[in-house]
């Protein structure tokens, strides 16, 4: 599956349409790490817990936005963008969204 | 001896909560300021390594003549936040106005940090086209008001590797 942010894939011509596809995920951070990221907060710098943390939940909101477009038969996903919305105290919702294509 | 009286218990009480204040800000401004000067320097080495490897906010760059052998969603992430120091800081500038410096060096050491990350992720491509960032408060503050929790930077762009 090729993923990109450009309306097309670079090299490649595009054959079909499948319209747009998108995975979300809304994760809260667990006791453990605020505990460390508020002892982090009176040095400053960055929360490495928190890092790795959305960076595998946006992993998750790709793969199943990836898993969407394999049942559809596409085989790339053009213009993907992410969204991050926090929807309460402590937990943010990511989302990613494209569409998928054919290409040969 | 006498016992204290109401208001030397209440004086005492207002010194350790001084005391506290003080060695927040004291731990804050050394470790914050050491941290930060360190990570600037790593920053800048990091940024001479991949000076062969553009990331444009162009769409269409490439010319097409130029066969493309390979292409990759690449992204990077940093979450950060404020040391004590630098939030009294900025607390102080919200009375009179004014760019408020504190907070940012830390967005800007961010930004660049998670653009780093995702060349990192490209690998030996060529160029990384269509470069978004986007910022987003996240964290406990994040729904408060003047506040300033944590903050997510995330870089993100297509990756083109070209036949050679």
């Amino acid at each position: 599956m090729i993923l990109t942010n450009v309306e097309t894939v670079p090299g490649k011509r595009i054959a079909e349409h499948f319209g747009v596809v998108s995975g979300s995920t809304v994760r809260a951070k667990h006791v453990g790490r605020d505990i460390m990221a508020s002892f982090k907060n009176i040095i400053g710098g960055e929360l490495k817990g928190y890092t790795e943390l959305l960076n595998d939940s946006r992993k998750q909101a790709t793969d199943r936005m990836m898993e969407q477009a394999r049942q559809l038969g596409a085989n790339a996903i053009l213009n993907v963008r992410f969204a991050t919305s926090s929807v309460a105290q402590g937990a943010s919702e990511l989302f990613v969204y494209g569409t998928a294509v054919r290409v040969e | 001896m006498a016992q204290p009286s109401g208001s030397n218990r209440g004086k005492e009480a207002h010194m350790e909560q001084l005391i506290t204040f003080v060695v927040l800000i004291a731990i804050g401004y050394f470790a914050g300021t050491a941290a930060e000067s360190r990570h600037y320097r790593s920053i800048r080495e990091r940024e001479r390594q991949f000076l062969n490897l553009p990331a444009v906010t162009a769409r269409n760059f490439l010319d097409d003549r130029e066969e493309v052998a390979g292409t990759m969603l690449v992204y990077g992430n940093v979450v950060v936040s404020l040391d004590y120091f630098k939030r009294i800081l900025a607390g102080l500038r919200n009375i009179f106005g004014g760019e408020v410096k504190s907070y940012l060096t830390l967005i800007d050491r961010a930004r660049r940090e998670a653009v780093l990350r995702a060349k990192k992720m490209a690998g030996n491509a060529d160029i990384i086209l269509n470069l978004r960032i986007e910022t987003s408060s996240i964290g406990q503050n994040a729904n408060r008001k003047n506040a300033v929790g944590s903050i997510e930077v995330l870089a993100y762009g297509t990756a083109v590797t070209l036949k050679k």
